[in-house]
């Protein structure tokens, strides 16, 4: 692509998709994550997904939509209390769950992010999160250590976002997506705006351009909020496939 | 006593942890309800995970679903409030930013062990925030109902669920009574109205002082 003009459009981006990819994604609850991006991920027929998020969405918001067609093989994330599909599916066995604390998991991603090589916590020692993570003495106190992650795709979602990939994210739909934007090989972002160069004010951009290769423009969110759905048993159900 | 009634009675209690001029998270579950308990005359700071500090009520009119509590609920912000990514919202959390942190719970152990993440084979929601918020916050409260629905106590000597952080609960709020654990043990602070000391022992898993 261009440097400096990286619109593009969905059928460009689908292709990117591949089995067995490890796939990071922005949003927090379904909140900042890229709606036509994950209509795009699901088109795309993509199986055996290694995803790393946030948390597993609902089963019809974010990431949940795609989880919820067993086509995701393991699930790095905090939560996934919100989609009691992805619960089912850890419980058969048919996707392979790490937790992880919150905000350890993002600075594992930002890790990766930036080019570094992990960090030391005591966060999670001696709990079922600690998996096999290796333990590490420094001045006769035991840390754990936390991998950096990286993702051969990242998909984020912006407010907006000029043509070099300088963005600027809207309110708490920030989260983890400058993280996530910094942490993929390939990093593709849906912007519900896309403005020239020089249009955005430089310091208020999040992420610099520099880590964007593909921009799509956004219909905005195609799914109903939690607050806006009629009844708890509708909340529960899953999605027609 | 239903459990609608139990919920609301102690966030009603858990309200009085909270004084002027205070950073306070809130968890999900009877946590969030804890605002509407909240002396009028006070002012104070929510910090939210998804990246709030100044989080203010329900709006009225023109809900936005890019301005959500942690649990995708519509709010507001406050003057004076901000906006961040999820790495400054933990970074405040675990630095010890956060005055008191309210958590809901599964389990809690008389040496102030938490559970709150997963029942194996059920409840599976994940850990979500709450190790990070057990780590760093100045003060850990739990709010929880005394009882599970079939009477067992919640309050145990050593907790059989997965824990989530290790010796840093330091207050639990149940429609019973109030505790805290000081020095690893359990000491009785407050009957709540209309709970005698004989029930509270007797649904209680463990031993505790007065």
């Amino acid at each position: 692509m261009p440097l400096f003009n990286k619109v593009t459009t969905y059928e460009t981006i689908r292709p990117l998709f591949f089995d067995g990819m490890t796939l990071l994604f922005g949003g927090f609850g379904g909140v900042g994550s890229p709606p036509g991006l994950v209509d795009c991920l699901i088109e795309s027929g993509v199986k055996e997904v290694n995803l790393v998020g946030n948390d597993a969405g609902f089963p019809w918001i974010g990431m949940g939509k795609f989880i919820c067609l067993e086509r995701a093989k393991t699930l790095i994330a905090s939560h996934i209390g919100s989609n009691p599909v992805a619960g089912e599916l850890m419980n058969q066995g048919k996707l392979k769950v790490e937790f992880s604390p919150q905000g350890i998991l993002v600075e594992r991603i930002r890790s990766g992010g930036v080019g570094l090589n992990g960090f030391l916590t005591e966060i999670g020692m001696g709990t079922k999160l600690e998996y096999n993570k290796p333990r590490v003495t420094i001045d006769g106190k035991e840390y754990m250590y936390e991998a950096p992650i990286t993702g051969d795709v990242s998909i984020v979602y912006a407010r907006k976002a000029d043509t070099f990939g300088n963005l600027v994210f809207d309110k708490t739909a920030r989260n983890t997506n400058p993280y996530v934007a910094m942490a993929g090989k390939i990093t593709v972002v849906e912007a519900d705006e896309i403005v020239e160069m020089g249009s955005l004010n430089p310091e208020e951009i999040i992420v610099p351009g520099i880590y964007v290769k593909y921009i799509v423009p956004s219909e905005g969110y195609n799914w109903k909020w939690i607050w806006e759905m009629p009844d708890k048993l509708s909340r529960n159900a899953p999605p027609a496939k | 006593m239903d459990m609608g009634d139990a919920r609301q009675i102690i966030a009603q209690r858990a309200a009085r942890e909270i004084s002027d001029g205070m950073i306070v998270n809130l968890g999900i579950g009877i946590p969030s309800l804890v605002p509407d308990y909240l002396d009028p005359s006070i002012s104070v700071f929510f910090q939210a995970e998804n990246g709030i500090l100044g989080m203010g009520p329900t709006p009225k009119e023109n809900t936005d679903g890019n301005l959500s509590n942690a649990a995708g609920y519509p709010v507001t912000l406050l003057t004076g409030g901000s906006y961040f990514d999820s790495a400054v919202a933990f970074g405040m959390i675990r630095r010890g930013c956060i005055d008191v942190s309210i958590l809901g719970a599964l389990q809690v152990s008389a040496s102030g062990d938490l559970a709150n993440w997963i029942v194996p084979g059920k409840r599976v929601p994940g850990v979500g925030g709450a190790m990070e918020l057990a780590y760093g916050a100045k003060n850990l409260i739990t709010l929880m109902t005394h009882t599970e629905k079939d009477g067992q106590p919640k309050i145990v000597e050593q907790c059989t669920l997965p824990i989530t952080t290790y010796h840093c609960v330091k207050k639990i709020i149940t429609d019973l009574a109030v505790f805290s654990i000081i020095g690893g043990k359990l000491r009785l602070d407050e009957l709540m109205p209309g709970t005698t000391l004989e029930e509270v022992r007797a649904k209680t898993g463990t031993t505790f002082y007065q």
